[in-house]
């Protein structure tokens, strides 16, 4: 069992308190998944040209400052770390792909959690009380947001076993289910160039999105696939840089609800998650229907 | 749906914005129950008025979680709002009234009593039912009657997927479209002895925009459970 919350907002007031809005979403999912917790922001986006990363490193002291002034002379422009416990985001004034592969070849101590514009990801193993404060979330505001609080089932509970997962420039997942065919897919997908960080099954799903959509498939596509190639059970919230999209597997063991005000969109794993959110008495409620993908924001899945 | 209760402010009412489910249950169950209790900002909380076992009414004022009003015995339960998974699971008698939309496996096992959704019920809903009779005004969903062995389920709109699948004796009535019948699941001759169980069904659920007449049945094919004598040596 785990817990899922996808939060997008409609106005700019909203905007300033999604971070405290997510926070109690989830909390609502604790007790579906009490081991970790983890987010994905969409917020300030990085100025034409440049991306943005998040990393994490376990060291007590990572250098961040320090890498910050290697990124800039590797690159010309570099923000200052923006540090949050264990994880630190950076502006990078070059492309995604370009930073991404400098920061896997001259540090492969850090784990690269997110790179896009918008995106940063922020995750580790505890309570989900502990991990909103440790990251100081309620403070984050941003576009939209996912969140995740996991239960495992089948895989160690750390930092990186824990989701969201990236699954691309400014695209995540979190995954509510288990996958029974991950390790036969982890292996096809690694002979066609997919690097995983772990033995867990959702990072295979991310892993099989992020393939599919480098062979030039919509994320409506790659999602539409996952009921092909994937056996299991599921509900996944896929975060993009406009919005969020939503899939369950056609047998529909993995709950989900979604809701609609005049100010936001929201899922979540049940509706006690959405019942705490303003305006929630108001909203339109209703359960995704098995095996239909749904987007929210401009052409996210188009 | 029922007219508004002039009298229903007056009523006794536990807030569960300040009281916890298990002090709700705990005074339902307990032998100085109200007669008549409202429940508020129920919001989507799990297991609430579980377990009555005693003919007094409760009346809860929002969106329910999980398993709300399970196991319910002679209670009469009414869900201003929707449900979440397992409405009136394992219910026993007595009767349960939604006023929205219920999640999965309505009904699930449901021995006895009247569940009653006036929205949609998603997938599996009457899973296993065991004797209950379950009204639904709008549509279920995938898989809807499955391993049913008693009781009726009325749909008045649509089922989706693999309706009754591996049914036993339930008998299943929709008025609306069926996406497929499950395995050893058949439509059946609609006589007037069904239109008639129908025509009651839909009056005890107080639905009176629905002509029973409209309804086509379901049921078991009788092909899945049946020891077969020339299968002998194959078992």
């Amino acid at each position: 069992m785990c817990g899922i919350a996808g939060l997008y907002t409609k106005s700019p007031a909203l905007e300033a308190q999604l971070g405290e809005q997510l926070a109690r979403m989830l909390e609502q999912l604790s007790f579906r998944g009490p081991d970790s917790a983890g987010v994905a922001f969409y917020r300030d986006p990085a100025p034409e040209g440049w991306c943005k990363v998040s990393l994490y490193s376990p060291a007590v002291d990572p250098g961040w400052d320090e890498l910050s002034v290697e990124l800039e002379r590797a690159f010309g422009a570099s923000s200052p770390p923006s540090v949050r416990a264990t994880h630190a985001t950076f502006m990078i004034d070059a492309d995604a792909e370009r930073a991404q592969a400098w920061l896997s070849e001259r540090h492969p101590e850090l784990r690269l959690m997110s790179a896009g514009s918008s995106i940063e990801i922020y995750k580790e193993a505890g309570p989900p009380r502990e991990v909103i404060e440790r990251f100081a979330l309620e403070q984050m505001a941003g576009s939209h947001a996912l969140g995740h609080t996991r239960m495992a089932t089948e895989s160690r509970v750390t930092t990186q076993h824990s989701h969201p997962f990236s699954t691309g420039l400014d695209l995540c997942l979190v995954h509510n289910g288990s996958l029974s065919n991950h390790n036969r897919l982890r292996r096809v997908l690694q002979r066609k160039g997919i690097r995983f960080q772990t033995d867990n099954d959702s990072e295979v799903a991310a892993g099989y999105l992020t393939w599919r959509m480098r062979e030039g498939a919509t994320l409506e596509q790659a999602l539409e696939g996952c009921m092909d190639d994937l056996d299991g059970f599921y509900t996944f919230a896929v975060g993009t840089a406009d919005g969020f999209a939503v899939l369950r597997d056609p047998i529909a063991c993995k709950p989900a609800v979604m809701a609609e005000t005049d100010e936001w969109v929201a899922m979540a794993s049940e509706y006690r998650a959405i019942a705490v959110l303003p305006g929630a008495e108001d909203a339109v409620l209703w359960e995704p229907e098995p095996g239909r993908v749904y987007s929210w924001g401009t052409a996210p899945v188009a | 749906m029922a007219a508004p209760d002039a009298t229903r402010d007056a009523l006794e009412s536990f807030d569960l914005a300040t009281g916890t489910v298990r002090e709700l249950n705990r005074r339902l169950h307990g032998p100085a129950h109200p007669q008549r209790l409202r429940v508020l900002n129920p919001s989507g909380r799990h297991s609430i008025a579980v377990g009555l076992d005693g003919p007094h009414e409760v009346e809860i004022e929002g969106h329910v979680g999980y398993y709300c009003a399970g196991m319910n015995k002679l209670a009469a339960i009414r869900v201003r709002g929707n449900c979440g998974v397992g409405v009136a699971e394992n219910m026993m008698s007595g009767s349960v009234i939604v006023e929205g939309s219920a999640s999965q496996s309505a009904g699930a096992t449901a021995r006895g009593g009247l569940l009653v959704i006036h929205g949609d019920a998603s997938a599996r809903c009457g899973i296993s039912l065991k004797g209950a009779d379950i009204v639904v005004r709008g549509s279920v969903g995938h898989m809807s009657g499955f391993m049913a062995q008693k009781g009726t389920i009325v749909v008045c709109e649509d089922a989706g997927e693999a309706l009754g699948d591996s049914l036993y004796e339930a008998r299943l009535y929709v008025r609306g479209s069926v996406t497929s019948l499950g395995a050893d699941c058949v439509e059946k001759e609609m006589r007037e002895e069904h239109v008639e169980q129908v025509r009651g069904l839909l009056a005890r659920a107080e639905i009176d925009d629905a002509d029973p007449a409209d309804f086509r049945r379901y049921g078991s094919a009788r092909n899945l459970y049946h020891f077969q004598v020339e299968h002998l040596g194959s078992y």
